[in-house]
């Protein structure tokens, strides 16, 4: 009897504790993901949404050509930035924990890696437009070293220029988490690794990265989200010529149509859950940082 | 809308519709002094906010307002979706909207906005004929393709539920900024005379041309080209119908795979520096970014093409909720609104006052033919802020402002298949 209701008063006091956070998430979580399902579920009509229940929105978005290629689309780009996040962020972390000697240099480096952020998203995406354009720094250099003999065309408005800002908007979202992760592990585990014959190779593969993983998960799931979720990239980068999911959603709000723009929506938000739980699944990232 | 507005034969008389009649019986005499000394003494008090364009919603212009009214006059820029989201959920929020005309359709009996009198507005008399009756001043037609002003300057009565083609008693708002748009050229790149739309798709310019990446303006300035080209011909470039809408599209699908623009715009600053670094010779661009590249040395030039301009227009339109004192401030701004110093203000960006008398007497004899009579500069042109747009012997470009104004070929508009567009546009950005 004792022991049933302190177990009882523990889960009160738990849910009490809990309780804080639960009600931030209702009212500004809750709630307005709550308010885009049942709009995306409306009939509309110019600048006005008509509350008569419709499957319209959803079947609009699914049969139409453009929704899969805005997907393929953008999984293209979200699968190049978190390739190239994931390599150079990881290649970063493992210098900074494992060949950077003393704490106080180490966290300098890892200061200096963030600099860059100190101005703006826009400001570091849109200093790439100058310096890579026709008459842009690039190639005026490159035609000044003889190397090529008309400018480049495919380094701005490209698929290229949108992925190497991607990779420089994001990087440091991967370095950050697998910073964190490889910190924590225990230095006499390489030194184990060594004397048990590893080679380096055999090292980072065997010990460091399933112990940096759940920084690594981590990391894949800012870039996954941040990338599937853009639209402002895409669209200066690639000089409006590609498009993305959110860019077609901001097309629709632009016109007022709210309730497509729901249901692409709620349609971006499960593929993107869908992500996430696949990486949860290959990562259990809240044991890991518990334990 | 207000109560006091809705009130029929056998209601009590409300101080507004007193107001109204004394106006309307005093007509065109009564000139701003003659207010009771209550007025003058509360007005001080009273307050007003504007919201709209960044291109007519100014601190400079605020601030004249509230020097000459004696209330305090503050504006607020704002995109036009925010406008929109704003004028239809928060209708209290701000007290004058100074919105596009093909978006007041928007607001049809929603009871956001309330119309303006006649009878209230003193400057009814001497607007530009384009707004009051859809004319030019030799009586001949306007375009009405598209959303053009006049198809939605009236009400049919004062409960602003419905359009009137024909002139009424009921303005849907005091007409403030318009302009006539056209295609931005790099003049010392093109390397020849750029005369028509269809320059715009010319193979010479292949993966040098850029468009606006606003679905109804962008396709509108395609379709410019096409029908110049001899491609089709559209019923209402400002009201495709999806036919004309897939064909458009197709076309524009067509010349995007072969490359032939370099970038879709979507704001100001981007159109500027494609023009500027030469990205990009010719595009759809607006005036004022013609101005700063101009303003930074670089030849770029608002192209008269034959086919004629895409023409657009704003009116201020008093919000609903307005009432007694805080209406009756509202419509003196708007009188003073159009009483001469904005319209000299807006000219130095290049746009026109509906009643460009006025502005006259607050621009230079030079500013004045330079802006609207398209003489040749007689010393260096400067805009509202100082900066040099024009040198000496230079002429605006299109010349004069019937010139201009007098060769609308479309108005800027919602299109009645806007749902479809935005589809097909989608698709086109995508592909």
């Amino acid at each position: 009897m004792n022991a049933v209701s302190d177990m009882r008063r523990k889960s009160l006091l738990t849910m009490l504790q809990a309780a804080p956070l639960v009600a931030v998430l209702l009212v500004f979580f809750g709630v307005p993901m709550m308010t885009v399902i049942v709009v995306s579920f409306c009939d509309y009509e110019h600048a006005r949404i008509l509350p008569t229940f419709t499957f319209d929105n959803y079947a609009d978005l699914l049969r139409s050509d453009a929704t899969l290629r805005l997907y393929l689309g953008s999984i293209k780009f979200t699968l190049f930035a978190w390739a190239l996040t994931l390599a150079i962020g990881f290649t970063v972390a493992y210098f900074l924990v494992f060949h950077v000697e003393g704490v106080i240099l180490q966290m300098s480096l890892f200061l200096v890696c963030t600099i860059p952020f100190w101005t703006s998203n826009i400001i570091r995406m849109i200093s790439w437009i100058p310096f890579l354009g026709r008459e842009g720094l690039f190639n005026h250099a490159l035609a000044d070293l003889g190397v090529i003999h008309r400018p480049l065309d495919f380094l701005l408005f490209s698929d290229f220029s949108v992925i190497l800002a991607y990779v420089h908007l994001y990087t440091l979202f991967m370095v950050v988490p697998i910073f964190n992760a490889m910190a924590r592990i225990d230095k006499r585990l390489l030194e184990a690794a060594r004397d048990a014959g590893a080679s380096r190779w055999q090292t980072v593969r065997q010990v460091v990265i399933p112990l940096s993983r759940t920084g690594i998960a981590l990391g894949s799931i800012f870039v996954v989200a941040l990338t599937m979720g853009d639209f402002f990239v895409v669209k200066v980068m690639s000089g409006g010529q590609s498009s993305s999911i959110v860019a077609a959603m901001y097309n629709e709000i632009a016109g007022l149509q709210f309730p497509p723009a729901a249901a692409s929506a709620v349609v971006l938000t499960a593929v993107v859950m869908a992500f996430v739980a696949a990486i949860l699944r290959v990562v259990d990232v809240r044991r890991e940082l518990i334990g | 809308m207000s109560n006091d507005t809705t009130a029929s034969l056998g209601q009590p008389v409300t101080r507004r519709q007193a107001l109204a009649r004394v106006a309307k019986t005093t007509a065109a005499a009564t000139t701003i002094t003659g207010f009771p000394l209550v007025w003058a003494q509360n007005i001080k008090d009273v307050k007003l906010l504007q919201i709209g364009g960044s291109y007519s919603n100014m601190a400079e212009i605020a601030n004249q307002a509230s020097k000459d009214l004696g209330f305090q006059v503050s504006m607020q820029a704002t995109d036009d979706n925010t406008q929109i989201n704003r004028t239809l959920t928060q209708p209290s929020s701000f007290d004058i909207n100074d919105i596009n005309v093909f978006y007041l359709e928007y607001f049809l009996g929603r009871k956001v906005l309330q119309p303006v009198p006649v009878a209230k507005y003193k400057h009814w008399e001497k607007t530009v004929p384009l707004f009051t009756k859809g004319q030019y001043p030799d009586g001949k037609r306007a375009s009405m393709q598209g959303i053009a002003p006049i198809k939605v300057q009236y009400y049919e009565s004062r409960e602003a539920a419905k359009f009137s083609a024909t002139p009424t008693e009921w303005l849907t708002g005091v007409p403030s900024v318009y302009n006539a748009d056209t295609l931005g050229v790099r003049q010392d790149l093109v390397g020849r005379k750029i005369e028509q739309w269809k320059d715009l798709l010319s193979p010479e310019f292949k993966g040098r041309a850029a468009l606006i990446d606003i679905p109804s303006v962008g396709i509108m300035d395609v379709a410019m080209a096409l029908e110049s080209r001899g491609d089709i011909v559209y019923g209402d470039k400002g009201n495709m119908t999806r036919a004309e809408i897939d064909k458009t599209i197709a076309i524009m699908l067509e010349l995007k795979r072969s490359g032939h623009f370099r970038a879709f715009w979507s704001n100001f600053d981007q159109s500027v520096n494609l023009m500027a670094s030469g990205e990009v010779v010719i595009q759809s661009m607006w005036s004022p970014a013609v101005t700063v590249v101009r303003s930074r040395g670089v030849q770029c030039n608002y192209v008269p093409l034959r086919e004629g301009y895409r023409g657009w227009g704003s009116v201020l339109a008093p919000m609903a909720h307005l009432s007694g004192l805080k209406l009756d401030a509202a419509i003196e701004y708007l009188n003073w609104y159009n009483s001469g110093w904005v319209g000299a203000f807006i000219a130095k960006s290049g746009y026109y006052s509906s009643v460009p008398s006025t502005a006259k007497k607050h621009l230079s004899a030079d500013e004045w033919g330079y802006w609207y009579e398209g003489k040749v500069a007689a010393s260096e042109i400067k805009d509202a802020f100082g900066n040099a747009v024009a040198r000496k012997g230079e002429v605006r470009d299109g010349g004069a402002f019937w010139d201009r104004m007098g060769k609308i070929a479309c108005w800027n508009s919602r299109m009645s298949e806007d749902r479809y567009l935005t589809k097909r546009w989608n698709e086109f950005v995508s592909s």
